[in-house]
């Protein structure tokens, strides 16, 4: 193979790419918590909610679930424009990622908030607690501890998909990318540089998920115990 | 200026059997490579441990995107620049998916109790036969599910092959789109498309999750 890789062509543009980073982040952590408060009201919705409820929360997650990001992207992106309002691409792009990851939030969560054992809600009557108090301390907490590693994973690859974000030309990182590589004609070494990023970055993120969860989740409990 | 008729459908039609083709390789090459991946993860060598380990966190922590990216463009510098996309495509798709069926198929090998490794080494089975004649039979079982499920993230993950110039379902979707400027037909009808291939899979995913009994083991 004659090629001559040449990675010192991209170090001119090492401020694009920093700047594709920031907005990837700032899409990525805007969306994970705006799709972990929806996903939660959906989960209690789904579980607890009047039964039209749950039956629509119910479709509303099975078509998000079987249907492409990308294709979920196109029609915000595009029905907005359609409704007669202009919004910035990023906009369009954080509302696509919320409402594609408010759907697995919702079924992560639900799987776990159905992991409480019955009796530990029964037990919350017992001590006279409120329906309020039941759901946030008896319920909720524990369950979304539960799940958390799973969470967190789904918040991970909620950053490596915001790279889909680039074909309704939002300038995160995948979208600096593909514009250095028509520039410098450097098409193979920017998509691997771009990869090494994205490979730290999911790193990164995990590590962060992990401090956060030590810090949130003070009481460390065993999985298989009633709590 | 024309609007949305049969024509566009069955292009879409035609395009959602592309998608099914390509949905199939990514499938049976993931699957082969996926296999060799997960043996590799439980390998008593720690050397080819760690590569699969390597693999496995690199495959599944780069976005799909830049794996097609980096695939196509390899393949062009190595001289083959006149691949059919779906060559490219489907390399992409199928180590996208080998990393993680790879790691669902370990964690279901690892599933089955640790006994039942040492009880066929009582009984004086060959390392080979007890993993293909004990443990895989009893991972099999835990593997159906999840593997069906992750079937439907495939589907939607060839989506992303328009990037390589593939004319899938979103590709077909895209062209109609820049022809006749209808976007919200267009696109809820190729979610309509993608929801009626995705759907009846995970069905079948949670029917046999509730029948292998799996969930309450």
């Amino acid at each position: 193979m004659t090629y001559q890789f040449d990675f010192a062509a991209l170090l001119p543009y090492w401020r694009d790419f920093a700047a594709g980073v920031w907005l990837t982040l700032q899409l990525s952590a805007l969306a994970t918590v705006l799709g972990f408060v929806g996903g939660a009201l959906c989960a209690i919705a789904r579980a607890d909610g009047p039964p039209w409820v749950k039956r629509v929360v119910g479709a509303y997650v099975e078509v998000i679930r079987n249907t492409p990001l990308l294709v979920q992207i196109f029609l915000v992106y595009f029905g907005i424009a359609v409704l007669g309002l202009r919004v910035d691409a990023n906009v369009a792009a954080v509302l696509a990622l919320v409402v594609n990851v408010v759907a697995y939030t919702c079924e992560i969560m639900r799987a776990g908030i159905e992991s409480i054992h019955r009796a530990q809600v029964e037990a919350g009557e017992c001590l006279g607690l409120n329906r309020r108090q039941i759901y946030w301390h008896v319920v909720l907490r524990p369950a979304i501890e539960r799940v958390y590693p799973a969470l967190v994973s789904q918040y991970v690859l909620l950053m490596l998909a915001s790279s889909i974000c680039s074909q309704i030309s939002a300038e995160e990182l995948t979208a600096v990318a593909n514009r250095i590589q028509s520039d410098t004609f450097r098409s193979f070494e920017t998509y691997i540089v771009v990869g090494l990023v994205y490979l730290a970055l999911s790193f990164v993120v995990r590590w962060a998920f992990w401090g956060f969860g030590l810090l949130v989740f003070t009481r460390r409990r065993k999985l298989g115990t009633a709590l | 200026m024309p609007t949305f008729g049969p024509q566009h459908l069955w292009f879409l039609l035609q395009a959602a059997g592309w998608t099914l083709a390509l949905s199939a390789i990514a499938f049976i090459g993931g699957g082969l490579l996926g296999f060799c991946v997960a043996l590799a993860r439980i390998s008593p060598n720690r050397i080819v441990r760690g590569l699969a380990t390597v693999y496995v966190q690199v495959v599944q922590g780069t976005p799909l995107l830049i794996l097609l990216f980096m695939i196509y463009f390899g393949l062009a510098i190595a001289g083959f620049d006149q691949l059919p996309a779906l060559i490219a495509a489907g390399a992409g798709l199928t180590i996208y998916a080998s990393g993680f069926l790879g790691e669902i198929w370990r964690g279901c090998i690892e599933a089955v109790p640790k006994t039942q490794w040492e009880a066929a080494e009582c009984l004086a089975l060959s390392p080979w036969q007890r993993l293909t004649r004990v443990v895989l039979p009893q991972a099999m079982r835990l593997a159906t599910a999840p593997t069906v499920g992750f079937l439907v993230q495939i589907v939607k993950n060839t989506s992303l092959a328009s990037v390589v110039g593939f004319v899938e379902l979103s590709q077909a979707g895209k062209l109609i789109n820049n022809s006749i400027f209808q976007p919200f037909i267009i696109f809820v009808t190729v979610a309509i498309f993608y929801f009626a291939i995705c759907y009846p899979l995970s069905a079948w995913s949670r029917g046999l999750e509730r029948r292998l009994n799996v969930g309450r083991r």
